[in-house]
């Protein structure tokens, strides 16, 4: 029974991630497009954690933080994009 | 029943119950007008939905091996603060580069401080 929540919590994510695919590629703008990669992140996090109760091990726990910090930071570098133009900015020498 | 199977019973509800807030956010992402309002369905509902899978799966460890993971409080705490800052940057940053509201959407009051320049020339 256990198995089976756990079988049935994995597939609602995956509907999850198929949605928001299907965001990416008819979102009209790019902001949308952007938060539905920042939803798959989030998505892709719980789904981690739901692999390691299902398979019953504590070696895939560290992959939770790695992806929360890289989604977060593309995220913010993706907003940075959109509202400068520009993603790393260099200071001249005067 | 003893505490071991009540707690797996409890881990693995509460992730239950977090994909199926996941999948309520995939709907208002996909059923939403613009870029806004779905804002509002993939911050809130989705940052909820992780923090029930994180805490499920941290109380299944707990009952089950005796392990409180640190690692997963981490996580919990990087996400509940990390994913709202990510949701504001992301509007702020569509709204200046002039990405357009919904037609059904009624009034737009920083319109007149931010982009007065555009509507009177």
């Amino acid at each position: 029974m256990i198995n089976t929540m756990l079988t049935i919590s994995l597939v609602l994510l995956s509907i999850t991630i198929v949605i928001s695919v299907l965001r990416i590629i008819l979102g009209p703008s790019l902001p949308d497009r952007v938060l539905a990669l920042d939803v798959i992140g989030v998505n892709l996090i719980a789904s981690i954690a739901v692999i390691s109760v299902l398979m019953n091990t504590k070696a895939f726990l560290e992959v939770i933080l790695i992806l929360g910090i890289l989604s977060f930071i593309g995220t913010i570098a993706y907003s940075k994009y959109i509202l400068r133009g520009i993603v790393v900015e260099r200071k001249r020498d005067r | 029943m003893n505490v071991n199977a009540i707690g797996e019973f409890v881990g693995a509800f509460l992730i239950l119950i977090g994909s199926i807030m996941s999948v309520v956010s995939a709907f208002g992402l996909i059923r939403l007008p613009d870029v806004y309002t779905r804002s509002h369905a993939a911050t809130k509902s989705s940052t909820l939905a992780v923090l029930l899978t994180l805490l499920g799966a941290f109380v299944y460890f707990w009952t089950t091996a005796h392990f409180i993971s640190v690692r997963l409080l981490l996580g919990i705490v990087f996400v509940f603060l990390t994913a709202p800052v990510a949701g504001h940057l992301l509007v702020r940053s569509a709204y200046r580069s002039k990405v357009k509201l919904a037609d059904i959407s009624g009034t737009d009051d920083l319109q007149d401080v931010l982009h007065q320049e555009e509507k009177n020339s």
